[in-house]
């Protein structure tokens, strides 16, 4: 789990890809309060060859990574 | 997976065609947008420093806000928050500000001067880079300013007010306001027009996410090149515009002049236009956006970029009050003052200070 609300783009990217780095997780869920968050994790997450869906929780996404 | 972001483009076009048409209308020369010189001459019209020939309300500033922050109301977009080490970011913007005049420029006007022709914009830009490369290795170890929050939602709306009634002001009473009567502070194309063209740029750089320091930094830490499209695109339609308008002499654009000699607003110090804008990329990499993108985040509702826009505007007051800013048409030897030099070189170190004093506990090993 990443939680990223609060955190201005590019940190939330850069937290994602820290996780995704150190534990090459099938799955990861990323919390992020920015829809521009939103994109710019779901690009990096496609290339990094995941899948995105992304629900709305409140004023936040929650954004589930699967691979 | 190479897909063009065409919103970026667009945004990116629109920027260039933008600028072109200010310049013709009466902006300064390869000046249709300047971030850093239109906030230096907003604080001069507001009396925070006395450089006679920067000083006018400029109402880019004000549309660029706006529009963004009435593009984010529309999308729901909107939202007020702040909190993340706001004194910081006052001091980063103020230093963004002092490298950036330094080298005459924020980083849009750096692509606007390169695309009429200015090849002192080259060095500066190669020092740019270097500087956006240096911020990347703190962001890849963990570097942040910390989350921020929620807040009431007039938060949001402090930037966008005040420049609306500063604008407003300036109509109703100009008499209040310093205002330049030769200078770059003295060309200026119609108020209402330029308000309109730069809301307009405001509304679209929202929706793209416009960004001169983001191109560069994704490109190095994510190989995202998304944002270097808006990039190319304002270089690309400068050039063509400044050759095809210009050289047919349209209103009071400049003809593409390529070259490093008599630049308009402009010197040939290369090693401290290199350091300058360094220091302006590193710091703006810290801050998570160019000047331009701290005023459309602004008007997204973020306090936080708020903040660095009034440091911003208080280090133009710094960099005149106590000599900083390059000065435009000198020789390379005098361009830039021993003043700058100093406090340049010392902008490096608080940068460095802050980008290590916000690296995650541990993170130093771990590098």
């Amino acid at each position: 789990m990443v939680d990223a609300r609060g955190y201005s783009c590019p940190i939330p990217v850069v937290m994602v890809q820290r996780a995704v780095k150190t534990d090459d997780p099938k799955s990861l869920t990323v919390l992020v309060d920015e829809q521009v968050c939103v994109e710019n994790v779901t690009r990096f997450a496609n290339a990094a060859g995941y899948k995105v869906t992304v629900s709305r929780d409140g004023d936040d996404y929650r954004m589930e990574l699967t691979k | 997976m190479k897909k063009i972001n065409w919103t970026v483009v667009l945004a990116g076009v629109v920027v260039g065609v933008a600028a072109l048409i200010l310049s013709g209308l009466g902006n300064p020369a390869n000046m249709g947008f300047c971030i850093a010189c239109f906030e230096r001459d907003i604080a001069g019209t507001l009396g925070l420093h006395s450089a006679a020939v920067v000083q006018y309300m400029r109402p880019e500033i004000i549309g660029l806000v706006l529009g963004a922050m009435i593009m984010a109301l529309v999308k729901g977009e909107f939202r007020a928050k702040g909190g993340s080490s706001p004194a910081t970011r006052f001091l980063l913007g103020a230093l963004v500000m002092i490298g950036a005049l330094v080298f005459l420029g924020c980083p849009l006007r750096m692509v606007l001067r390169l695309g009429g022709g200015d090849l002192n914009a080259l060095l500066a830009l190669v020092g740019f880079a270097l500087g956006i490369f240096v911020g990347t290795l703190f962001l890849k170890r963990g570097f942040s300013l910390k989350r921020s929050y929620t807040l009431a939602a007039s938060e949001g709306f402090v930037l966008p007010a005040v420049l609306l009634i500063a604008g407003a002001l300036f109509l109703i009473v100009p008499s209040l306001f310093r205002i330049s009567t030769e200078g770059p502070g003295s060309q200026h194309a119609p108020f209402l027009i330029a308000l309109l063209i730069a809301a307009v740029v405001g509304a679209l750089a929202q929706r793209a996410r416009l960004c001169m320091v983001g191109g560069l930094r994704d490109a190095m830490m994510f190989k995202d090149f998304k944002l270097l499209y808006g990039f190319a695109a304002i270089l690309i339609v400068t050039i063509l515009g400044k050759l095809a308008l210009g050289g047919l002499g349209w209103g009071k654009l400049t003809p593409f002049k390529l070259g490093f000699a008599e630049q308009p607003v402009a010197h040939s110090n290369h090693v401290w236009s290199f350091l300058g804008m360094a220091l302006a990329g590193w710091g703006s990499v810290l801050l998570g956006g160019c000047p331009l993108r701290q005023l459309i985040l602004s008007g997204e509702g973020n306090g936080d970029s708020a903040v660095a826009v009034f440091g911003m505007i208080a280090g133009a007051a710094i960099s005149h009050n106590f000599g900083l800013a390059g000065k435009g048409g000198a020789a390379a030897a005098e361009a830039v003052s021993t003043n700058a030099k100093v406090v340049i070189l010392c902008g490096f170190v608080i940068l460095l200070a802050i980008s290590l004093i916000n690296l995650p506990k541990g993170a130093k090993k771990q590098a």
